[in-house]
């Protein structure tokens, strides 16, 4: 378990992390999400205590990072990639992390074969691609056994297998009752790993909840209806109670109920529906939404809204826009 | 079940064998030193009748052999610096206090094998150079049983692993090593020898860690103008005391500053 209470870190006049107060529990994924800037990295050298905090303190397991004897079998962290020596070999960069905290070495053969770098444990890091030294950087963390994981952006530079296979890594990691706190700057992928949220902005606690009841507060789920006979429609939504409302481009949205119930009441009334497609608002809106007044870096020329499209596999699947300009 | 100094001791060693740069920086010293002091123990014994009277009388073939330092020195100076600042540059610094979050056991152990293995290397060096040199020298050379030669050979091996201690302590200071070596290369190659051989700055220069240091690889000293207030132990100390403010100026950055 991990404690910060009132954490703070000021860089001159610039409020980096403004007194965050938060518990990450074991057995589950605590999804740590903000945007570029917003002090995540920052908080996350405070937990490791790399760098000192202007005020307040975290705890790790009630005690502080320091005063942690061979810190490696308690908090295991991912920070950057490339946070390695890029002459030493991917084995001998574990060995020495190992030696130091009193790990047998023959736990590092045992970590590169789980992250999938045996084949090149004898080569130097520096010829690694990103992925690979994200991999390194892993097995690092996973090197002491540790009951408590963190990991900074773990899916930056990875390909859809790593990303993959990190997902279910960390997904893993918390079944097994570790505690797993990770860092994004993308909601869709803490939806698909994360099962709490710490959202934090400018260096701001936004919200501290857990990821269904993120979703059931902030994702809007409703029905599209359209229909030749428009007009009808309404009258008939309207009949039974529901608040429909046109959109511009002739369908009709009713929040609320299930898609079911509505294409019964349109059999019902015999009336003809060219769609009935149940929706929901993408979480990614409602972060951008949530962190809308503290997003540090604004792209002056985007609007904050986005496109109204679902989660990614809504539509398509990911990358339909990408297959579209390809062909 | 080891102590941490224990276990963070080895794990520097591995870290410190395991990158090829320990390798051609303590190598390239070696190899300096000595060649360059062969040659000019060769050179100045076939140049010898022609130096003067005084020359003659204050003829130190100990030191003489020893001419080579002040190049390999710059490559002692290469290895410590690179051996702490390495770990900035590299980033990886995060990854190492993350597993040793104790700075004083991070970076006490970090040095003590840096500066173990170079004054393994150190004393190879000074007592190659000066076999090496004393036979080139011929029947003007000195003997390692003749007084004050024996401490002036194992003094020049200290000299050489003060020198990449006190760049150690400077490059944690300084954490950059272009930095770094942009201030002690230069300094320590031309700087503080210029100072030294200017008679307005050179009460000055008698104090700066090398011109201090270099006294203990003396045999024949106090002659004609060269009248330092220190015996070759006392500028030994002078020396020491730099490098330890140093490296208690590397140890304040690095317990102070962010990693």
């Amino acid at each position: 378990m991990i404690e910060l209470q009132g954490l703070t870190k000021r860089y001159g006049d610039k409020l980096a992390v403004d007194g965050l107060t938060c518990t990450v529990r074991p057995g589950i994924v605590t999804g740590f999400l903000g945007p570029n800037g917003a002090g995540k990295s920052t908080t996350m050298r405070m937990m490791l205590d790399l760098d000192s905090p202007t005020a307040g303190t975290v705890l790790i397991d009630g005690r502080h990072y320091r005063q942690l004897k061979d810190p490696l079998k308690v908090v295991g962290a991912l920070l950057d990639a490339k946070a390695m020596h890029g002459g030493r070999s991917a084995y001998n960069h574990l060995l020495c992390l190992a030696q130091s905290n009193g790990i047998p070495r023959a736990r590092v053969a045992e970590v590169l074969d789980t992250v999938g770098l045996t084949a090149v444990a004898k080569k130097r890091s520096k010829g690694f691609s990103l992925g690979m030294g994200q991999r390194l950087g892993i097995a690092g963390a996973l090197l002491g056994d540790p009951q408590i994981l963190m990991f900074d952006e773990p899916v930056n530079g990875l390909d859809p297998e790593g990303i993959h296979w990190i997902r279910n890594l960390m997904k893993n990691l918390a079944t097994q009752g570790r505690t797993v706190f990770v860092s994004s700057h993308l909601m869709s992928e803490m939806a698909l790993t994360a099962d709490h949220l710490v959202v934090i902005g400018q260096g701001h606690l936004l919200a501290d909840t857990s990821m269904a009841e993120f979703i059931a507060q902030n994702s809007r789920s409703y029905v599209r209806l359209r229909s030749p006979e428009h007009e009808r429609l309404l009258d008939v939504l309207s009949g039974a109670g529901f608040t429909a409302v046109t959109t511009g481009d002739g369908a009709v949205e009713v929040d609320g109920p299930e898609a079911a119930r509505l294409g019964e009441l349109a059999a019902r009334h015999q009336l003809v529906l060219h769609e009935l497609s149940p929706q929901r608002a993408s979480l990614e809106e409602a972060f951008m939404r949530l962190t809308a007044e503290s997003v540090e870096y604004h792209a002056h020329s985007a609007p904050v809204t986005g496109e109204p499209s679902g989660p990614p596999g809504a539509k398509g699947g990911w990358g339909a826009d990408w297959q579209k300009k390809g062909s | 079940m080891m102590s941490v100094p224990t276990q963070v001791l080895q794990s520097e060693w591995t870290k410190i064998k395991s990158v090829r740069s320990t390798v051609w920086t303590l190598g390239l010293a070696l190899v300096v030193t000595v060649a360059l002091g062969a040659l000019i123990s060769a050179l100045t014994k076939s140049q010898f009748d022609k130096l003067s009277m005084k020359e003659k009388i204050t003829f130190d073939p100990t030191f003489t052999s020893f001419a080579g330092m002040g190049l390999g020195q710059l490559a002692m100076i290469v290895f410590g610096v690179l051996v702490v600042a390495n770990e900035y540059s590299t980033g990886m610094i995060r990854t190492s206090l993350a597993a040793v979050p104790q700075r004083a056991t991070f970076l006490f152990s970090k040095i003590t094998i840096a500066a173990l293995l170079a004054l393994a290397v150190s004393m190879v060096t000074s007592f190659l150079s000066f076999f090496l040199g004393q036979a080139m020298l011929g029947e003007h050379k000195a003997s390692i049983s003749d007084p004050g030669v024996l401490r002036a050979v194992v003094g020049g091996g200290l000299y050489m692993t003060l020198i990449s201690v006190f760049a150690m302590g400077v490059a944690t200071m300084l954490r950059s090593p272009m930095l770094s070596l942009g201030i002690l290369m230069p300094f320590f190659f031309l700087i503080s020898n210029i100072l030294g051989a200017v008679p307005a700055t050179k009460k000055v220069a008698q104090y700066f860690p090398d011109q201090a240091g270099r006294k203990v690889m003396q045999v024949i000293t106090g002659v004609g103008d060269d009248e330092s207030p220190y015996g070759p132990w006392g500028g030994f100390t002078i020396m020491v005391l730099w490098v330890v403010a140093a490296l208690l100026g590397g140890y304040a950055v690095l317990k102070e500053r962010d990693a």
